[in-house]
C-alpha cells in the first residue's frame, strides 16, 4: 500500500474541448486526510478538474495518478466514491432509495452472486451515515433535493472509499439540508476519508475544509487555507499566488501589457 | 372452436408468452435511460433485414437479427460519440430502414404486400414451428442475460458517469443493451409486428410505474403485464380476426389507462391520509 503516495496527483494537466483550452497546465496534489474545496466561478474549470482526475474527461497533456498509480492503469475503483452533480438522481423508471444506494456496492460484489450479508450491512451503514435509513423503501423521486443529494452520497459510501469526490454537493439545496450534509461529511472526515469537493461557495461546509484551490480560466488562482467565510474570493494577500504570469481574473485590475510586449 | 386446440394458435400463444416476458425485461432499461423510442428505430431497421431475407431466399428472421443488431450497435456508437447529431443520425437510420425494406421487398419475387404487412403488424398464422424454436432460444437468452447483468445494467442506465467511476464496463454494457434490444425486436416481430414491437417493450413498464415505487417491483410487474397483454391480445385477435400486434398494443394501452386511474386514486388517498 502506498502510504506516502498522494491520494490525487495531477501534473501539467491540460484539457481542451473543441480546441478551447479549459484547463491549462494544472498541478494539483491532494494528500491523505485533506478536505480540499475546489472553488471558482462558473466556467472556471472546477468541475472539469475533478472529472479529469476521475478519468471522465480525457487529458490533452499531463498525467494523473490516484493513490500512486497512473490513471490509465488504475483499477482500484472501490477506493473512490464519486458523487456527481445531482441532475441524474432520477431516471425514466422509479427506483427506491435503497436500490440506488445498493448500486454503489457493485464494485465490491462478486459478479452473478446475490448480495451477501456484508453487502447489505454496507448499504445499511451508508444509509445511516446520511440519515436516510427510514426512507430506504421510498422512491427517490419523492425526496427533496437535499435528500436526493444524500442518496448519491450514500451510494458513494457503500464501498467504504478512501477518497470521496463531490461535484457541487450544495448547489440548489436549502440551508438546513446543507447543514445535514456537512454533518454527514464531518463523520466521514472523522474516519480519515479524504475529501475533494467542488463548490460555488462553501456555506455550511466551511468548517470542514482544510484547503481551498481556487480556479479561474482553467488555472490555479489560489491554493491554501480556505478563504474567510464572508470573503470567499480571490484576492487574499496572505496566500501565495502560484501562477504569477496568469492572466488577471476578470474582476481584477487590467494587466498593463501593450500588444507589442512593451509596458 | 376452442383456439387452444389449434396448432398454429398454440405456437402463437407460446411465442406471445415468451415475447411478453422478454420485451419488458429489456425495455425497462431503455425506458430507464429515456430511450423509449430506440425499439421503434430498431424495428424500422429490422424491416430492411426482413426484406433482405426475402431477396436472398434465406430465413427473414436471421437476416433481421443481423441487420437490426448492426443498426442498434451503430446507434449506440453514435450515441457514445454523441455530441449534437445523435438525434438526426437516429432519424436517418429510421428512414433508411423503412425505405430500404420497402425497396428490397419490391425487388424480391417472394415479397408481397400481404407478406410485408404480416411483418409490420404481426400475424397469428405465420409463426412456424421453426420460429417457435428460434423465439424460445432467443427469449431464454435475453432473460438469462438480464438476470446475469441486470444489476450492472441498472447502475449504468441510472447514472453512466457514476458507473464509469465505479469501474463497471460501461461501453460493453451499453453495446450489450443495444444488441439485446435488437434481438428483442426480431424475436417479437412475428407476433407483435415491427411497427408495434416497441410498444410491448415500453407500455408494460410505463403501466407498472403507475402502481409501484421501486425498480425491481417495476420489472416484475411489467413482466406480468407484458404476458397478460401479449397472450390476451393473441386470443382476442383470433376471435376478432385482426392483426395480433394491434390487439396486443390496444390491450396494453388499456391497462396503462386503467393503472393511471388507479395510481391517481391511490396517491390521492395517500395525500388524504397524510393531511388527516
Amino acid at each position: 500500500m502506498h502510504v506516502s503516495a498522494p491520494v490525487v496527483q495531477l501534473r501539467d494537466g491540460v484539457v481542451a474541448y473543441d480546441g478551447r483550452v479549459v484547463l491549462s497546465s494544472l498541478d494539483v496534489t491532494v494528500t491523505a486526510g485533506e478536505v480540499v474545496a475546489v472553488l471558482g466561478a462558473n466556467g472556471s474549470g472546477k468541475s472539469t478538474l475533478v472529472r479529469t482526475v476521475l478519468g471522465l474527461v480525457p487529458l490533452a497533456a499531463g498525467s494523473v495518478e490516484l493513490f500512486g498509480t497512473p490513471l490509465t492503469r488504475f483499477s482500484d475503483w472501490p477506493r473512490i466514491g464519486y458523487v456527481p452533480q445531482r441532475v441524474g438522481a432520477t431516471t425514466g423508471v422509479p427506483a427506491t432509495v435503497r436500490e440506488v444506494v445498493a448500486s454503489g456496492r457493485l464494485p465490491r460484489m462478486r459478479r452473478l452472486r446475490r448480495a451477501s450479508p456484508a453487502d447489505r450491512s454496507a448499504v445499511d451503514r451508508a444509509l445511516e451515515v446520511v440519515d436516510l435509513a427510514d426512507r430506504a423503501a421510498d422512491s427517490v423521486a419523492t425526496l427533496s433535493g437535499g435528500q436526493q443529494q444524500r442518496v448519491l452520497i450514500a451510494r458513494a459510501l457503500t464501498c467504504d472509499p478512501d477518497l470521496l469526490v463531490l461535484d457541487e454537493p450544495t448547489s440548489g439545496i436549502d440551508a438546513a439540508s446543507q447543514v445535514a450534509l456537512a454533518e454527514a461529511l464531518a463523520r466521514l472526515v472523522g474516519r480519515g476519508v479524504t475529501v475533494v469537493l467542488v463548490a460555488h461557495e462553501l456555506g455550511a461546509m466551511h468548517p470542514l475544509v482544510t484547503r481551498a484551490v481556487t480556479l479561474a480560466d482553467g488555472r490555479v488562482l489560489h491554493d491554501g487555507p480556505p478563504p474567510a467565510l464572508d470573503h470567499l474570493h480571490l484576492h487574499d494577500p496572505e496566500h501565495a499566488h502560484p501562477h504569477h504570469d496568469d492572466r488577471t481574473p476578470a474582476d481584477g485590475p487590467v494587466r498593463r501589457v501593450s500588444p507589442w510586449g512593451l509596458s | 372452436m376452442n383456439p387452444l386446440t389449434l396448432d398454429f394458435m398454440q405456437r402463437a400463444l407460446l411465442a406471445a408468452l415468451l415475447v411478453g416476458l422478454a420485451a419488458p425485461a429489456v425495455g425497462v432499461f431503455l425506458v430507464q435511460r429515456r430511450l423509449a423510442l430506440m425499439g421503434d428505430g430498431i424495428g424500422h431497421i429490422a424491416l430492411t433485414g426482413v426484406a433482405l431475407g426475402f431477396l436472398l431466399g434465406t430465413a427473414p428472421v436471421l437476416t433481421a437479427v443481423v441487420v437490426a443488431t448492426i443498426g442498434a450497435v451503430v446507434i449506440e456508437l453514435v450515441r457514445q460519440q454523441g455530441r449534437t447529431s445523435g438525434d438526426v443520425a437516429l432519424a436517418l437510420m429510421f428512414y433508411g430502414g423503412i425505405a430500404g425494406g420497402v425497396l428490397l421487398i419490391g425487388l424480391s419475387d417472394e415479397g408481397t404486400n400481404a407478406n410485408l404487412l404480416s411483418y409490420l403488424f404481426g400475424s397469428l398464422t405465420s409463426v412456424s414451428p421453426q420460429d417457435v424454436v428460434v423465439i424460445s432460444a432467443l427469449s431464454a437468452a435475453l432473460l438469462l442475460t438480464v438476470l446475469a447483468v441486470g444489476r450492472e445494467m441498472f447502475a449504468v442506465c441510472h447514472d453512466e458517469e457514476y458507473a464509469k467511476v465505479a469501474g463497471l464496463p460501461v461501453r460493453t454494457l451499453n453495446l450489450l443493451l443495444a444488441v439485446m434490444a435488437a434481438v428483442t425486436v426480431t424475436v417479437a416481430m412475428r407476433v407483435v409486428g415491427l411497427l408495434l414491437v416497441s410498444a410491448l417493450m415500453v407500455v408494460p413498464v410505463a403501466t407498472a410505474q403507475q402502481l409501484v415505487r421501486g425498480f425491481r417491483a417495476t420489472v416484475l410487474l411489467s413482466l406480468g403485464l407484458g404476458v397478460v397483454a401479449s397472450t390476451s391480445g393473441v386470443l382476442g385477435s383470433y376471435y376478432a380476426d385482426t392483426a395480433p400486434g394491434a390487439m396486443i398494443v390496444v390491450v396494453a394501452l388499456g391497462g396503462f389507462l386503467l393503472s393511471t386511474l388507479v395510481g391517481l386514486l391511490l396517491r390521492r388517498r395517500l395525500v388524504a391520509e397524510v393531511v388527516r
